[in-house]
This record gives structure tokens, sequence and C-alpha cells, in this order.
């Protein structure tokens, strides 16, 4: 399976994107500069963390509209993978082909620290070698992580199954003192109707060897390849 | 000569705004009283060609840029129009 990665100016984990997906999950990647609309003939598109065109306007607002973007919306459209994280999530939000918004932190503050997730939909490309109920333990990295959407929006999500990572405690426990940045519902990713596209604010690139202190981000990072675990 | 276009871009008034929040709490820390709710938002302003300073130009730069319609409101006005 060949993997693109997306560069923007501000880009700065598409480091270790391309380190994942080549020396973890041991397949061909290329990166794929922001003014192309060439994907390089991947069969996946990852769009990593960092702050695309310094977050100027609103995170994610400008990197939308690049010409990378406008191949990346055709690639999607024709059932093409596409996961965002972080900054990721946040330019498929702008661009639309996510539905809400990531606000501000609640606490205003940036945080950069491993989470615990609860899996909530074992059946999609990006959680597939996982099961429902699930603790992953994977690390965020981000100051405007606060998922928002009207509630007809957020019904729509739980009602369809696509919430597929949720801020939880140790056990699992969904609670609020368990969202580190008021997310609505705790929701830390989603996909979209067709399933092809995800976006999550945890790095899962950044807990996929042991001696990053987790590998649950292994359970996103092989669902893609297949489910193979 | 060009024409100013002003912009102010708020967050909708059912969101709770953090960082006004917090502008409100110091504001009444240093000895403002009376400070009930703050909001902040952004304004931006440019200057436009006569060909580009119309109304219908400026709402379209807000729909697909200059603001978030699930979260944020708009107004706007144009210099001699």
């Amino acid at each position: 399976m060949k993997f693109a990665v997306l560069r923007f100016p501000g880009s700065n984990c598409d480091q270790d994107a391309y380190f994942a997906a080549l020396n973890v999950l041991r397949q061909p990647v290329e990166y794929v500069w922001h003014e192309s609309t060439d994907l390089a003939g991947a069969d996946c598109v990852i769009i990593p963390g960092g702050f695309s065109y310094g977050d100027y306007l609103r995170c994610g607002a400008v990197a939308a509209l690049s010409p990378v973007m406008g191949a990346v919306r055709k690639f999607a459209a024709s059932g093409g993978l596409v996961i965002g994280i972080c900054n990721g999530f946040q330019i498929l939000c702008e661009s639309g082909l996510l539905p809400g918004v990531l606000l501000r932190n609640r606490g205003l503050r940036f945080i950069c620290r491993h989470v615990h997730l609860r899996l909530e939909n074992a059946d999609t490309p990006f959680t597939r070698s996982g099961t429902v109920g699930e603790v992953l333990s994977i690390p965020i990295a981000h100051g405007e992580g606060n998922y928002f959407a009207d509630e007809s929006t957020l019904r729509e999500l739980e009602d369809s199954g696509r919430v597929i990572l949720r801020y939880c405690g140790p056990g699992g426990e969904v609670e609020d003192r368990y969202n580190p940045n008021g997310a609505a519902r705790n929701i830390a990713g989603i996909v979209n109707r067709e399933g092809n596209v995800a976006g999550m604010m945890p790095h899962p690139e950044r807990a996929c060897e042991p001696i990053l202190g987790s590998e649950d981000g292994l359970v996103i990072l092989n669902s893609i390849l297949g489910g193979r675990a | 000569m060009p024409r100013k276009a002003r912009i102010y871009v708020t967050l909708k008034p059912t969101l709770l705004d953090a960082q006004g929040r917090v502008v409100q709490q110091a504001l009444t820390n240093i000895g403002f009283e009376g400070v009930r709710d703050v909001r902040i938002g952004k304004y931006i302003e440019m200057d436009l060609d006569d060909s580009a300073a119309t109304e219908e130009t400026v709402r379209e730069m807000c729909a697909k840029l200059l603001a978030n319609p699930v979260v944020e409101d708009y107004r706007f006005e144009v210099e001699g129009s």
C-alpha cells in the first residue's frame, strides 16, 4: 500500500508520519508538496500535524484551500483513504470533508501529553484491527482540539457510528474529567459518511514503537493496512 | 483610488468564548467594575480596487475563507457602497 504524506509550510509531523509508514508499516511512501495536484499514486493520504500556514486566520483554513486539497477532495470522492491527524483533522474540517470544527481548548492551554482513548467503532478502515471498548494510550499535542458541531450534526455522527475515538479514563470511562480540551461528547476522532476519510486529534504516529512509550497507535496504522494486527 | 472594506468576524453568540471570559476576569481583577461579558473577534481591513469593492465580492470572501460559518458570524462595510 502506498502512502502520501502532505507537506504544507508549517507542517511539523510530516517526518514522523513518513517514518511510521516506511519504517514501521514498511510501505512505500512519498511526500507531496501543498502546491502539487498529483498524489503520487497513493492509496492512502496522510495529512500530518503541525501549524500549516502558521495557523493564520484559523487553524487549517488556508491549507484547506491549497491546490493539493483539491486533489485530495477528488481522491476522497473516488473512495481513497484519507487520514488527518491533529492539524490534518483541522484541515479536513475546514475543507468540508469532515463536519464540525476544532475550537480553542477550553482551558486555553496547549496540551502535550498521553491521553486514553476509547475505540468506539471497529468497523472502519482506520479502526478495524481494534475492538470496540478497547482503551488506547496515544499522545495529543494541540491548542485547538475542542471539537464542536451543532446538535443535529452530533446526533447524526452518533447515530451512524461515525465517532471512532473518545477521550476517556484508564478504564474506558467517558467522563468530562477525562476530556482534555472540552470536545463535544469527548470526541477525539470521527469519519465521514462513506467511512474513507478520518480525522483525529491524537497522534498515532507518535505511539508506534516501544521506545516511544506506547505502540497503541499501531491499532490505527495497521487498520489502514488492512486490519493486520 | 482603492476603497476600504472593513470586516468584523465574531464568534456566534451561542458559543462560549473562553478567551473573552479570561479577559473579562482580568479586567475585573485590575479594578474595572461592571464588566459583564467580553467577546473577542477579528477585525480585517483591506484595500480593494473598484472592481473588487462590491458587497457581493466581500460577502463571498467571508463565506469562502474569512469566516467559518459553523462557529462564526460576520458583518462588513465597503467604503462608498
